[in-house]
């Protein structure tokens, strides 16, 4: 497995710790996860059933300390996210939602109470999260949300709608973000929780094996101890985003791996005028580029997850990461994709499946264009987005 | 009362990348490939922890290999061994199944143990010997090929896999015993158990610490490999076409393997 996709020997840089999670995480994928997915993406849902099993392993906030959780390395949390998204992009986003979206405010932002009555149940997979920030006329800009929340005595008051929200018909619980007199904050809303209702939206092209939805909140009331104390502001919401796309820098490898040796296997058996296509030089062009980029991504993650270990990873550091490995891999999946010929569209291969999730994962939790702005802005300190 | 389980595990290279023979050595090429934890071993992991969970007993996992066969240990314990013991000697170099099993018994000895559990044969090497001599040389009985284990009242009991079904076969502890890869679903090891296997003790043993020096290894072969021959290439397969009577023949053909 390793040897192939691992140029520069990034493995040797792992603990024996990160190790075992990846071989781990790696067979889970390919025994439990790869012979559903390619019926769930075309049937356009997920697989509920493998979440006791994910939450077995420990997936869920696995970085974080206590309540339940294994307290793992950032690399270690990386790995994890690369080898379940070179299952597919909707595993990996089902558990950064779970992990960093949802838990990691509750951790970070929760009160005790909160923290004890959500944070071992959503480890445990009994409790599923979303995480509700994008409405549909504020994508890029959170900042200008909609979406408000009023006191009423002691209660909030909710109004609003959140538009492409992972997981929103399958999670008891949204972290709802919600503008109020103060300034941005952050709520737990709980399913079945009356003017609280999610739809789940139809039609998507990408991200076929995991749930999308919108959530509509009309005079919604919830108790006060809803509120997530320690969020204040719109920062709160970018330091979940900051460690999801921190999962995401990692996953896109993990997709692109995928896609690569799929395409290897591929040229080196494919024969077209009496020799496999591996043989031409313009495949053999297309997979050198595919592996180089593979591989400088690997060592972008690598040391990136150190810098986040020792607590020094900035917001714009993930930024490039983000926008680097994501175009990479969507490059090298489109590559593979003609590799593949006319199989390449096929789901009984990986790569357009893979192909097409990375358009979403190009897009969410900050687009190229933005992430390239925002380190326009850290290089020359003028900000070309706002 | 607790129950605690010694298993046997061996690290081998990965069977899913093609295997490559030493001609000169006539043996399996080590360096230079993926090792891992034997499969089937696995099943005698998640064997010994069920038995050891159930009664509130521990698991100690003994492996006779190289360094790196302390990667096999660390998986074990990361889905739930308690301990494990290395035995390491350069001398073990190219032992067989017979020095193999003494090292093992040797390990083992003067750890208190109701139940040792290893895999019917390794994915590599394939004896099937080693667990026999073990129970040989500890003494102890030896029940083979269990697809099911329940351990109660100072007995082990198992139903044994035989081309027919199987058989029902009981012995008391403390006892041997090798489990088929049908007996259960090995377990993923948990990111917390992981993180907990780093602080799990791992001894480390040298021939002379277990008292073998000279009598295990490569100074003690009984047995040499005297020529290799490759695999017959596999017959194709057969067709049966469906005139109404495809099932039926099916069928008997899986009979025929005895596989049904
Ligand atoms: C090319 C080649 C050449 C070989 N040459 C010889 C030879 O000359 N003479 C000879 O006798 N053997 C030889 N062997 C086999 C020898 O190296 C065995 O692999 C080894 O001694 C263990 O036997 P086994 O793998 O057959 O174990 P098996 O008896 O098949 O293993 C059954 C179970 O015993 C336990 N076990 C086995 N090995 C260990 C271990 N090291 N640590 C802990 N538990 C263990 C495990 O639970 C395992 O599932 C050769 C093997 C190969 C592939
Ligand atoms: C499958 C899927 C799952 C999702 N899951 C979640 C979720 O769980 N929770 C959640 O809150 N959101 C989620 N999202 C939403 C996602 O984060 C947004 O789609 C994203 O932030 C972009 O917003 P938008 O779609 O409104 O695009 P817009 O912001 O309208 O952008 C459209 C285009 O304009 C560009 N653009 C915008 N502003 C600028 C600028 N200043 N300069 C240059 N270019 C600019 C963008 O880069 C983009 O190319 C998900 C989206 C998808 C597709």
């Amino acid at each position: 497995m390793a040897a192939a996709t691992d140029f520069y020997c990034v493995q040797d840089l792992l603990t024996d710790e990160e190790r075992l999670v990846q071989s781990t995480v790696a067979r889970f994928v390919e025994e439990r996860f790869l012979p559903i997915v390619a019926d769930h993406y075309e049937r356009g849902t997920f697989p509920l059933e493998i979440v006791p099993e994910l939450a077995r392993i420990g997936l869920f906030g696995m970085h974080l300390q206590g309540y339940g959780a294994a307290g793992m390395s950032n690399v270690a949390y990386g790995v994890a996210c690369q080898e379940l998204e070179r299952g597919d992009s909707g595993l990996r986003s089902f558990v950064s939602v779970q992990g960093s979206l949802c838990m990691f405010p509750i951790h970070r932002y929760g009160s005790e109470a909160q923290k004890q009555r959500w944070l071992p149940a959503m480890q445990s997979g009994e409790a599923i999260g979303c995480f509700g920030l994008t409405e549909p006329d504020f994508g890029s800009n959170p900042g200008g949300m909609a979406t408000r929340a009023r006191r009423d005595g002691s209660d909030w008051i909710l109004d609003g709608t959140k538009r492409w929200i992972t997981n929103g018909n399958l999670a008891h619980i949204a972290v709802v973000w919600a503008r109020t007199e103060q300034g941005i904050r952050g709520f737990l809303v709980e399913r079945g929780t009356r003017g609280f209702e999610a739809r789940e939206i139809h039609h998507k092209l990408s991200m076929r094996a995991s749930v999308t939805s919108e959530l509509l909140l009309e005079s919604c009331r919830v108790p006060a101890d809803c509120e997530l104390p320690g969020a204040q502001g719109l920062k709160a919401p970018l330091s979940c985003l900051n460690e999801a796309r921190f999962g995401i820098v990692w996953g896109a490898l993990g997709a692109a791996i995928a896609c690569y040796q799929s395409a290897l296997d591929y040229a080196k058996a494919r024969v077209q005028f009496d020799r496999p296509i591996a043989g031409f030089q313009l495949t053999q062009l297309k997979l050198a580029n595919m592996l180089t980029e593979i591989t400088k991504g690997q060592l972008l993650a690598f040391q990136l997850g150190r810098l986040k270990d020792q607590g020094k990873a900035t917001a714009v550091q993930i930024s490039m990461a983000k926008m680097n490995n994501v175009r990479e891999a969507l490059e090298v999946a489109r590559l593979a994709r003609s590799i593949l010929g006319a199989n390449g569209i096929s789901l009984e291969y990986p790569v357009m499946r893979h192909m097409a999730n990375l358009e979403t994962v190009l897009t969410y939790e900050g687009t190229q264009e933005v992430h390239t702005l925002a380190l326009g802005e850290a290089i020359t300190g003028i900000s070309a987005f706002k | 009362m607790a129950i605690n389980v010694v298993v046997c595990v061996k690290q081998i290279p990965d069977p899913s990348a093609p295997a490559r023979l030493d001609p000169a050595s006539k043996r399996l090429v080590r360096e230079g490939v993926d090792l891992v934890l034997d499969p089937g071993d696995e099943h005698a992991v998640e064997a010994a922890l069920q038995v050891a969970e159930g009664a509130g007993g521990e698991v100690t996992v003994v492996s006779m290999g190289p360094a790196r066969a302390v990667d096999a240990i660390r998986r074990a314990l990361s889905m739930g061994g308690a301990r494990g013991i290395h035995v390491q000697d350069p001398a073990l170099q190219n032992s067989d199944a017979l020095s193999t099993a003494r090292v093992l018994a040797a390990a083992v000895k003067g750890q208190p143990f109701d139940l040792i559990v290893c895999g019917q044969e390794s994915t590599d090497g394939s004896t099937g010997a080693v667990p026999g001599q073990l129970a040989e040389l500890l003494g102890l009985p030896l029940l083979s090929f269990a697809r099911k284990l329940s351990v109660e009242e100072g007995k082990a009991s198992i139903h044994r896999q035989t081309d027919e079904g199987y058989d029902v076969v009981e012995a008391p502890l403390p006892a041997v015993v090798t489990v088929t890869g049908g007996i259960n679903d090995p377990r993923y090891p948990s990111l917390r158990g992981i993180m907990q296997s780093k602080n799990k003790e791992v001894r480390q043993l040298t021939l002379e610490a277990i008292g073998l020096s000279g009598k295990a290894g490569e100074k003690a072969l009984t047995q040499e490999v005297v020529d290799l021959q490759p695999a017959q290439a596999r017959k194709a397969g057969r067709v049966i076409e469906d005139k109404g009577e495809g099932a039926r023949e099916i069928v008997d053909f899986l009979a025929e393997l005895k596989v049904i």
